[in-house]
């Protein structure tokens, strides 16, 4: 019974990997069973956590065939990079990754494991937010990364002091971060949520400018905090909640009092941080933004 | 399970060229130039898949202990242990292991040969008990106590990265004497004829493009009376611990590859290509073929691993 259960388990995410893709591409190819498949004793023919791997075709070596199998492998998966995983493996993964990520703070890849497979409710809820407004339906529409290739660093260091461009390019300088480790998604199973949760992660460095936070420990709680409050995603709470457990008595008193009540108030008043399409307003001035948001001044705090 | 048996025939006469035609049989366009084979579950040709295969192990390299740990549980010393043991070296033994990569293989060889020879030396001082001060103090001065008795283990591996886990390893755990690590590939082993007592290969024949071709070299190194042992992953008959094996397998541990290694593909391949191996008697049967004798083997686990056993006559 427990067998058939964990079964259905396994074989659900092919239905629903279908159905959140959206309209552009083909249709999945009818499934190639691996002559492997056959064999004695064996008879899960199909393991989902390789659905998009076994289901390939062979690659011819020559011929326009080959880029239309690419395309078609590439559109089953979802998006670059898809890995699809079926519930129980979600669930062990979550598990996992927030044991690993409380054990080793380091481990980045692990927090972003964790936000993507526990942000089914919270992704949701954050694309529709970007869709009733302007500025975020035309992110979503464009869908713009924010890559040192794409960035004009030179021309940002010119900007005047103050401005958002000027105090980004600061606060990479400061940190010794740059904006392409950032991991791209893996275990989102819908292509437009997957960009979601990417450009969540890429304006996280524009959350430690507009809240004035460095990249140390307090500094990401704080920003956890906002964030927390601003999408919902259990990963950020999670983080807010543990995240102090590795900080000094001292900065815990500093984060209680002060830090995270300015954080809170701040992430309730203002509007939704991803609506903000952060590229065109490099010109912008922080206080300005930081007004136009919502956010409150930070308090003047070491951090 | 009947059309598994009426398949068998056929896999044997394809599993004897090592995949290749399987994978041709079991596609449903016509292919291009170029031997396909298998990676995992992937039909690829047989350059990408050696640069595939090495990708994998470059990538795993560092945490490959740790991660043997957790997906077996810590079984698969036992089952690396009952290898040597099978193998029962005596001192003065040459052994060639190859994919040996991180030295597991051989640190137990040297471990077991080791004590063998303290046996052999504590027999041999027993026998001299009767003899006067001066007569032993001789016999001392004749022979140096050499404490691995001439035995030797060569590590040969196709993988820098593994080579170099496995070399500060043995700094660290303290082995030096008789070891020594050679870059290799098990297709064509840079060996003369002839020249080993016991060949191995641990959970590594699977990861080889051309296996019959890695049976052929090992027959070719190994000198005549020699013995070759194959550890590897293999099929299950039992088909409830079939499937909880396979929801094991496919469930937990690429998950378990991407919270300890941060690598879920890695681990995806590994699993896949579990299950693309030959079974136990289709690799008997291709043993056989590279001209060994005595072909055996061995379930460890009610097949979830086997042993299997060889010799050059």
């Amino acid at each position: 019974m427990v067998l058939l259960l964990l079964r259905a388990a396994v074989r659900t995410p092919l239905l629903r990997a279908g159905s959140g893709a959206p309209g552009k591409c083909p249709p999945p190819p009818p499934p190639v069973l691996c002559p492997g498949g056959v064999r004695a004793g064996s008879s899960l023919p199909l393991p989902a956590g390789s659905a998009g791997v076994s289901r390939s075709e062979p690659r011819a070596r020559h011929g326009h065939g080959q880029q239309q199998q690419q395309q078609q492998e590439r559109c089953y998966r979802l998006y670059p990079g898809h890995i699809p995983t079926s519930p129980l493996q979600k669930a062990l993964l979550a598990a996992g990754s927030a044991a690993m990520a409380l054990y080793d703070p380091y481990r980045h890849d692990m927090v972003a494991v964790l936000g993507e497979t526990t942000g089914c409710l919270a992704l949701p809820n954050l694309r529709d937010k970007m869709r009733h407004h302007p500025e975020g339906y035309r992110i979503l529409q464009e869908r713009p990364r924010i890559r040192l290739s794409t960035l004009d660093v030179s021309r940002l260091r010119g900007l005047p002091d103050g401005s958002l461009g000027r105090e980004y390019i600061r606060f990479l300088e400061d940190n010794k971060v740059s904006p392409d480790t950032r991991m791209p998604a893996k275990f989102v199973d819908d292509e437009e949520l997957a960009y979601v949760i990417q450009r969540y992660r890429e304006v996280h460095d524009m959350m430690h400018t507009l809240l004035g936070m460095p990249t140390n420990m307090l500094g990401e709680v704080v920003v956890k905090w906002f964030e927390a409050i601003q999408t919902g995603l259990p990963m950020c709470v999670l983080g807010a909640a543990f995240g102090p457990i590795h900080l000094s008595a001292r900065k815990l008193q500093v984060l209680a009092t002060e830090l995270v009540p300015w954080a809170i108030r701040s992430g309730r008043n203002a509007s939704c941080i991803l609506n903000v399409y952060y590229e065109q307003r490099w010109e912008q001035p922080v206080e300005s933004l930081r007004e136009e948001i919502g956010i409150f001044p930070p308090p003047a705090v070491r951090v | 399970m009947a059309a598994a048996a009426a398949l068998w025939p056929w896999r044997a006469v394809l599993g004897r060229r090592g995949g290749a035609l399987r994978a041709l049989c079991g596609s449903v366009r016509g292919l291009a130039a170029g031997t396909q084979t298998h990676f995992g579950f992937q039909t690829v040709t047989e350059e990408e898949r050696r640069e595939k295969i090495n990708q994998v192990f470059e990538s795993v390299a560092k945490k490959y202990d740790v991660m043997n740990d957790s997906m077996t549980l810590g079984i698969h010393r036992v089952w690396k242990d009952i290898l040597v043991h099978k193998m029962n070296p005596s001192p003065g033994t040459l052994l060639l292991d190859v994919a040996g990569g991180t030295g597991d293989i051989a640190f137990r060889f040297i471990n077991y040969v080791r004590s063998a020879r303290e046996r052999q030396l504590q027999r041999k001082l027993r026998h001299h008990q009767n003899l006067s001060w001066q007569e032993i103090s001789e016999s001392y001065q004749e022979e140096q106590f050499k404490p691995l008795g001439d035995s030797q283990v060569v590590v040969c591996d196709i993988n820098k990265e593994m080579l170099k886990v496995g070399k500060q390893k043995a700094q660290y755990l303290g082995y030096s004497e008789g070891l020594s690590w050679v870059l290799g590939n098990a297709e064509e082993l840079p060996f003369d004829d002839d020249k080993f007592d016991v060949y191995t290969i641990a959970f590594g024949i699977r990861n080889v493009t051309r296996i019959d071709l890695a049976l052929q070299e090992a027959y070719r190194v190994l000198k005549p009376g020699g013995r070759f042992l194959c550890l590897e992953f293999s099929h299950v008959s039992n088909p409830i611990i079939s499937r909880l094996y396979d929801l094991y397998s496919f469930q937990v541990i690429p998950v378990l590859g991407e919270v300890i290694a941060g690598d879920w593909k890695s681990y995806q391949y590994l699993v896949e290509s579990i299950r693309r191996f030959p079974p136990q008697e289709e690799f008997k049967a291709m043993i056989e073929d590279a001209g060994f004798f005595k072909v055996d083997y061995q379930n460890l686990n009610l097949g979830i691993v086997a042993i299997h056993s060889g010799f050059k006559l």
